[in-house]
Parts: C-alpha cells; structure tokens; sequence
C-alpha cells in the first residue's frame, strides 16, 4: 500500500480537475490521511459538545439538588418527570460524559487528528503507511461513536457505573437498570473502539519508523512527532489489556462465567457465581486506563511544545530531556496503575510499590514544566491563540499535576480517594490540560487543515473567558473533596455535613455553564472560517517543520514535486551567526529543508 | 431565584464577550486584518497574563478564605494525626512549587511579550540546568515517599501485641450493618449462601459455627475511645467503599472477599461536639437548615454532630444515600451499650419462636 507508487501520477492531475475522485472516495471514504484527520476532528468535536453538554445537565442537578428545570424535561423525557433529573441518569450522564470525554474527544479526537494531520506531513511522507488502514480505523472510530449514542436512547437507559463501569455493579442488570442492554452497548462500543486505536496506532508507528524523509533522523523530529509515535506505542501496550477486561465482562454478563464475580446475594437470592474477583477487573481496566491518561496528555504536550517554539521564536528548551521525558513518562505509565487501586483491597504492600513509581513519574512531568517556562524566557512571544492555549496548558498542567502528590501517596489517598478532590484534579491535569492542547492545535494547523485562518479576536475570547472560567471550576472543587464531599453522588443533601458547601457548588456550576457556553464562541470561529475565513498564507506563523512547505490547497501525496530533504532540527528560530545576525538575512527561522551553513554552528542533535 | 440570578450572570458574561470581542477589535484598527497576532495583541495578551496570575492568586486567597473553614476538622484517629502533618506538608510543597511556577510562567510570558525587531535568545540547551531541575524533585519526592510508606506501613500492618476489637462492616445496596464478634471477639463464619431472610439471618452467618452464638448484629456504629478497631469489611452485591472520613479510613467492600482496615477513635463523639470548630460548624449548618425549613423543603431539623460512614463507590441508584451514624462512646458506655443488644444466638433462638426482628428493624435513612 505504498503511497510512493501512485505519487507521480497524481501530480499530473492534482488542482482543480479531481476527475478521479467521487465525492463519496474525497469526503467518505477518503484514504487521505488530511482527509481522515479532519474526520476524526469533526466527529471528535462533535461528541465533545455531547460530552460537555452532559456535564452541565449534572452540574445543574449538582448545584440546584432536585430543582425542576424544563431543560431536563425537554432532553431526558421519561428520566425527569415534571423536570426533575432521576437518579439513574444522573449516574447515567456522569458515566457517558466521562467515557465520550476520555475515550472519544480527548483520544480520539485529539490524538487521531493531529497524528494522522502532522505525521506524515512532518515526517515528510506522501501518506500514512496504510492509508486503507486508516481510513478503517477512523470508520470503526465513527461506528463505536455511533453505537456509544444509541445507547442513549434505550429502554433501560445507557451504562451507569461510572467510566470505569466496575462489576458486579456493571455485570448485574439488577444492580441497576442502566446495566441492562445499555452497558451491553456499552462493552460493544468500547470493543469497537479498541480495534480502531489498535489499527491508528499500528499504522502511526510504522510511518514513523519507515517512512521519514531523507535526513530527518530520530533526533530531527519536531517533538509532536516523537509524542505521538510513544503514545501510539503505549496504545498498542496498553489498549488490548481493557479489551481483554471488556471481553471477559461481557463474557461474565451474558454466558455465566464468574472472572469478576462471586457471592452475590441480591434481590433476594444468591447467584451461581464463584471464585472470581472484581479486584481483577480493576487491576485489567486500570492497566489501560492509567496509561490511558498519558494516550491524552502526550499528544497535547507534542503538541504545546511544536507551537510554543514557534511561537516564542526560539528552540525547544532541552530538546534531548524532552524526547527522555516522553520516553520516561511512557514508560512509568504502564507500571502505576495501582495507584488508583489503594483501598481496594488489594495487598497494602503493593500500594507501597506504586506509591513508590508514581511519585517517580513527578520527575520527568516536573522537567517537562521547567523546560516549557524556560522556553518562555527571553524569547519574543507571539500570542497567536495556540500560543495562549500552550501557556495555558502548562498552568493547569502544574496546577492539576501537584495535587498527583497527594493522591499518588497511597498514605495520602486514603481519605480523598473518590471524593471531589480526584475530580478536581484528573480535570485540571488530564482534562483541561489536554482540551487546551486541543485547541492550541485547532488555532495553529487550522491554515493547513482548511486553508483559512481562524479569526485571531474571537481566539482570544474563548481562551480567557476559558481559563478563567474553567479554573473557577476545578479551583474551588478541591475545597469540597477535602470537605470529604464523595464523587457520584446525585445530591449531597443526605448529609447535613455538607450543607454549607451548597453554594460553593452553585459557583462552581455557574463557572462550568460559562465555560460551556464560550465554547460556542469557538464553534462559531471554526465553522465561519470553514467558508470565510481570511486564506491562508503557506506559512503563516514562519514556522521550520516540513508541513508549511506543502502547499495550501490539499494535494494528494502532499508535495507537488519531490519530498523536501531534511538538514537540520526543527528548533532552529533566531539563530545568529558569529556576526550576532540572523542566519538567513531578516528571517528569523530556519526551515528545516534549509541545508547547514558553511560555518554555522552545529548545535542541533 | 438562583436559577434567575445564574441566568443574569450568564446573560452579562455574553456581554462582556460581545464587548472584549470589541476591544480586540478597536485595538487593531490601525493593522491590516492577518488573523496573525500583531505587536497591539502580543502587548494586550501579555498585560491578561499578568492580569491572569493575578486571578490565580485572588482565587486561591479567596477560596481559603470563603470555604477553608469547610475542610474536614483535625482527624480523631491515632493514624489521622500523622495523616494530617503529611498532608500539610504535602500542601505547603504543593503551594510553594505552585507559587514558584505559576509566576515564572505568567511572568516571562508578560515580560517577552513580543515587538518588532525584539530578538529571541537562542538557547536550547542548558544540562546544568536541567540536572537542577532533576534532583530538586527527586530529592524532596524521596523524603515525601518515605514519609508516606512509614505511615502507610503503619496503618495497614497492625502491630504485634495489641488486641482490637474486631467489626465486621456488613455492605448492601444501600444500607450498611455492623457485627460484633462478641465476648470471643472472633466473628462466627459468614457466606451470602447462607442468609436466611425468613429466620432473619440476613448477614449470612453460620449459626454452626460456635464462634457465631456471641455476635452481635447492629444498625448503629458504637466504638469506645482509644481502643483499637478493627473492621473487616464484607459486601453482598456490589463494590461498596466504608468512608469514615473523620477517622482518615476507608477501604472497599469487595463481595467475595473480606477486606480490613483498623484504626483507633481518639475522641468521643460528645468531646467532638464540644470542638470549637464544630459548635461553629453546626451553628452555620443549622443557619442554613432553618432558612430552608421556613421555605418548607422536607428533611431540614437542626443537625447535631455525628460521625458518619458514607459509602464511596458507586454502588447504584441510592448510592448518594447509603450511610451509617458512627458513635464513639467512652469505654463504660461502649460496654452498657453492647450489653443491651441481642447476641446473634440470642436472636436465632427467639426467632425460633416469635416472627422475625432484626429484618423488621427500620433502615437509617
């Protein structure tokens, strides 16, 4: 499936005559991995605003415990009689709200974007190693996606045992109705969406390893590229583990095998199952899902460091700790995943193993922090939106991050496990964090995406009214975790403990509606600049990596001519000479493509 | 009201975005429209991220000063003190790290800030640098992983010689029951095979298991100050979590397996009432309470302090609601207390003759 081997006749026919493209093979079932990325976007972003909107509905709930709002009526029907939100789809909402978030906007959308976007355009290749490949998994990404919707709308409800939907509550139809055919969608959505990871990833490293442009090294690639080639790697690690767990789950549910269960006694009578564990099940969910959290936050730290760079006009600070960092982050990811484990049950001398390696990974996320500020420093910023959206991202990185100190000491755990305090923090680190890689990503490649640029005024809008808002969230949420205020409770009245935080709670939901709302802001800005956003120059932010010497009308195979050759990193903005002049005369960025000086100092790797 | 009030501020911050959106604008006039950030935005956007840190910092003094009385009181557990040191020093490295960073990121940004003709450094590598940066991390993440594995080791392995009491912490959806292992103080054998609603055996104990004739089965949780307990925890049908928050405890209740976890109450419930900050606590809580009495909401009595034990897993649809009152009584009380309850025997024997009890006892809501 060689890209090479059609390139020389598409550059006869590329431009305006696509005479041997149907709409169906440009638009549907496009192999074109800039096609695919802009798929996975949209479908992403979409399923975002899903997400997002679900979260509001259980923050209204959360801050106006048992109010009627004709809002709940109108969209969850028989689940809010007279306008009161039911406690099944509360968990329901909180439940669906996490896996789109994690699973569909925040992986999916995120990383299937910008891998498929940016690494054979900053490898220098005419295509994804596969582009069949491709062009299944994002289909299996749109059909997992499909089914996860569905299963809004049966009879018994969608799953509702959280994201990490633990049996036996998910296993038994009579724990709760949502346990019922929709966690059957459930498991089927998430197999589907296994398969389809599997299959971007597989196809992510291969380009990366096979495909690369003459000269560009491992240690010349744009540190996006390095990000999603080790995410891909811990998503074939990591992502076949949680399809084992699905599969014995569904196995469990529907054929009467006892892998997550045993004596259970409910509804009055007690069931055949024996000799199996949900401790198990955790330890398989948690395998994929701690490293899960780095699958969403690598890509987006790729991503900030590629568009601070550029836009600080200076290199990467300490590119090689960088790459080790990645490297080293990766690899703890997939040795921590009991921390999320500490009172489960299992044996306390484990829970000193994992203390032990996740505080570990503080490390190399603490250089990461330090590198991206000292980047900053004397360099000559532009605040393009994607840029305010890195900084961005490296403050609620710092600020979710720290609090890891507490939760990763198993000592520390014990008392603010589940409660809001986990909320606030895997928000502010993961969440947020990762959204605004997202973002920074959407700004900056969307003149390579759409051949438009985005409207500038109406980024920066969106990125304050953002951060400001979305800090009022998570900031004051850590006040009602150490008030011992448990995650997933449908209202806090039960406990006159927690009274007093009622209007800490309406704050917060305030700032959350707020931060939805701007959002719409941004939608606006995407799909207006679609059609009528000012043309694109072919390299707006005088940016090195190869994809701004592509040209902006999306040509299949990428260059029109020969792949551009690589000579040097992709780091190399205001580099001076021995005079103290820039190296190319009044141009302060060298494009990788440009080949080394006679005696221009090599300081690259 | 609130609706009405949320709805005004969403309505204004719309405003305020349509009017920032402006300024933006207006602030640009001079430029041809690029849609790439110009010297006027690099300065505008500096200025916010002064502006922003800031925010961060009014946020912070303000959330400490409006909801820091909120947090959890001072622990009343042995353990919980020493948890309570760690997570204070936790929080001071966290708000130092916090302070450091967040105002050498906002600041650089502010100060670099681009203008024409302004040159960057080019400086990409520094390892004197990143060496520093490398070991003040692992050196102060040493001393806190010590620290914590001291205290877990601590918690979780009870040491030699001491005798707890041991409590069984029975778990279902959505109500928790204790079980006393008696005079013996060893629990009688248990399986959810063996429940018998009818004969009101609803926890499933062997009643051939000797060990099980002195149980106690009991609704509410009574434990004596200043000795140790220690729970093993059971569940009948689905995860459920035993959060005792004022103690620093909890563990899962696994069905299938019995879980442990063991702490000593340092302060009786009366003594807790009489803290300080707990008079001052449920003086606010019942300010509240009546206001929402005289508005007729159901279920707002004035509140007396209890300690509680929440459950912290998800558990279904009454999940927010599953809870037990936890008593600490002086060891005197603790004993006229367990003198007056039913032994598990006791219970077995009169169910023999007279219909069921136990089963019929109300629920705590």
């Amino acid at each position: 499936m060689s890209a090479h081997a059609h390139d020389h006749v598409e550059d006869h026919d590329h431009g305006h005559h696509h005479h041997k493209e149907t709409f169906i093979t440009k638009y549907i079932f496009s192999m074109d991995h800039k096609m695919i990325a802009k798929q996975y976007l949209i479908t992403g972003l979409i399923m975002g605003f899903i997400g997002i909107a679900m979260s509001i509905l259980f923050r209204m709930q959360l801050a106006w415990p048992g109010q009627s709002f004709p809002i709940f009526e109108a969209l969850l029907g028989k689940w809010a009689p007279d306008g009161v939100m039911d406690a099944d789809i509360y968990l329901s909402l909180v439940t669906i709200h996490g896996t789109i978030m994690v699973f569909f906007v925040l992986t999916a959308g995120l990383s299937g974007t910008f891998s498929n976007l940016l690494i054979p355009l900053q490898i220098g290749a005419r295509d994804m190693a596969s582009g069949f490949l491709n062009m299944v998994s994002y289909w299996l990404f749109f059909l997992s996606s499909a089914i996860m919707i569905s299963s809004l709308f049966v009879e018994s409800g969608p799953a509702s045992a959280g994201w990490t939907v633990y049996p036996p509550l998910s296993a038994l139809p009579m724990a709760q109705s949502g346990s019922g055919l929709g966690m059957t969608l459930w498991l089927v959505s998430m197999a589907i969406f296994i398969a389809s990871s599997l299959l971007g990833s597989l196809n992510y490293i291969v380009t990366v390893i096979n495909l690369r442009t003459k000269g560009m090294s491992m240690t010349r690639l744009p540190l996006t590229i390095w990000a999603f080639f080790v995410t891909a790697i811990i998503g074939v690690v990591s992502f076949p583990v949680l399809l084992s767990a699905a599969l014995l789950l569904i196995m469990d549910r529907s054929f009467g095998t006892s892998f997550f269960l045993s004596d259970i006694f409910i509804q009055g009578e007690v069931l055949h199952y024996q000799g199996g564990s949900p401790v198990l099940y955790e330890h398989l969910f948690w395998f994929l899902g701690h490293p899960e959290v780095y699958i969403v936050l690598l890509p987006a730290l790729g991503i900030t460091s590629e568009v601070m760079s550029t836009n600080a006009r200076k290199p990467i600070f300490g590119y090689r700790a960088m790459v080790t960092s990645i490297i080293a982050i990766a690899f703890l990811s997939t040795i921590v995943w009991g921390h999320h484990m500490f009172v489960s049950g299992m044996n306390p001398f484990l829970g000193s193993v994992f203390t032990f390696t996740t505080l570990l990974i503080a490390i190399p996320s603490a250089v990461k922090a330090f590198n991206y500020i000292t980047t900053l420093w004397k360099g000559n910023l532009q605040m393009n939106p994607a840029m305010l959206f890195s900084i961005g991202l490296v403050s609620t990185f710092i600020t979710g991050g720290l609090t890891g100190i507490v939760l990763g000491d198993s000592t520390l755990d014990i008392n603010v496990h589940d409660t809001y305090f986990v909320v606030a923090h895997f928000h502010l680190v993961m969440g947020i964090s990762a959204l605004y890689g997202l973002f920074a990503g959407v700004y900056h490649w969307f003149p390579k995406m759409f051949g438009r640029m985005m409207n500038k005024n109406l980024g920066y809008v969106h990125f304050w009214v953002t951060a400001v808002a979305s800090y009022g969230v998570f900031f004051p949420m850590h006040f009602v975790g150490m008030a011992g205020v448990p995650r997933r409770y449908y209202e806090n009245t039960a406990f006159p403990m927690f009274d007093e935080l009622t209007n800490l709670q309406v704050l917060i939901t305030v700032f959350a509606i707020i931060a939805a709302l701007v959002q719409l802001v941004f939608v606006y800005n995407f799909i207006s600049s679609i059609y009528f956003g000012k043309k694109a120059t072919q390299n707006p932010w005088n940016s090195n990596t190869l994809e701004w010497t592509t040209p902006v009308e999306h040509i299949h195979g990428n260059w029109p001519g020969e792949i551009p050759e690589v000579h040097r990193w992709a780091y190399d903005y205001s580099k001076t000479g021995k005079s103290g002049e820039y190296i190319i005369a009044g141009q302060d960025f060298i494009p990788q493509t440009e080949p080394m000086g006679p005696d221009e100092e090599v300081l690259h790797h | 009201m609130t609706v009405l009030l949320s709805i005004a501020v969403v309505a204004l911050v719309g405003l305020a975005i349509w009017q920032l959106t402006k300024i933006f604008q207006l602030s640009q006039m001079k430029s041809e429209p690029t849609q790439i950030a110009n010297d006027q935005d690099n300065q505008n956007n500096g200025y916010l991220m002064f502006a922003f840190l800031v925010f961060i910092y009014g946020l912070t003094f303000f959330s400490f000063y409006k909801y820091g009385k909120f947090l959890l009181p001072a622990a009343s557990s042995e353990h919980g003190a020493e948890y309570d040191n760690l997570m204070l020093v936790s929080f001071v490295i966290i708000f130092l790290v916090m302070a450091i960073t967040q105002v050498l990121l906002h600041y650089f940004a502010f100060k670099y800030r681009g203008k024409a003709g302004q040159k960057a450094l080019y400086f990409a590598d520094n390892n004197k640098l990143e060496l520093i940066w490398t070991s003040i991390p692992v050196v102060v993440l040493t001393g806190l992983i010590l620290w914590g594995l001291y205290t877990w080791n601590d918690i979780m392995n009870p040491k030699e010689g001491e005798d707890p009491i041991v409590i069984e912490l029975y778990a279902q959806q959505f109500n928790w029951t204790a079980r006393y292992a008696g005079a013996d103080n060893v629990l009688g054998d248990a399986n959810v095979r063996l429940i018998d609603i009818d004969n009101a055996n609803i926890l499933g104990v062997d009643t051939q298991d000797p060990n099980a004739a002195d149980d106690i089965v009991a609704k509410e949780l009574h434990i004596p100050v200043g000795q140790k307990v220690l729970f093993k925890m059971r569940s009948q049908d689905v995860l459920h979590s035993a959060y005792m928050p004022h103690f620093r405890a909890q563990m899962n209740c696994v069905p299938g397996m019995i879980t442990e976890f063991a702490f000593t109450p340092t302060e009786t419930t009366a003594e807790m009432r009489q803290r300080p900050e707990t008079i001052e606590k449920v003086k606010r809580t019942n300010a509240l309470r009546a206001e929402r009495a005289a508005q007729g909401i159901p279920n707002n009595d004035p509140w007396e302090f209890d300690y509680v034990l929440l459950c912290n897993k998800i558990c279904g649809k009454s999940h927010y609601n599953m809870q037990m009152k936890i008593v600490v009584d002086t060891p005197e009380d603790y004993q006229k207390w367990l003198a007056e309850q039913m032994t598990f025997g006791a219970s077995m024997q009169k169910d023999t003759t007279a219909t069921t009890e136990v089963e019929a006892e109300p629920t705590i809501e």
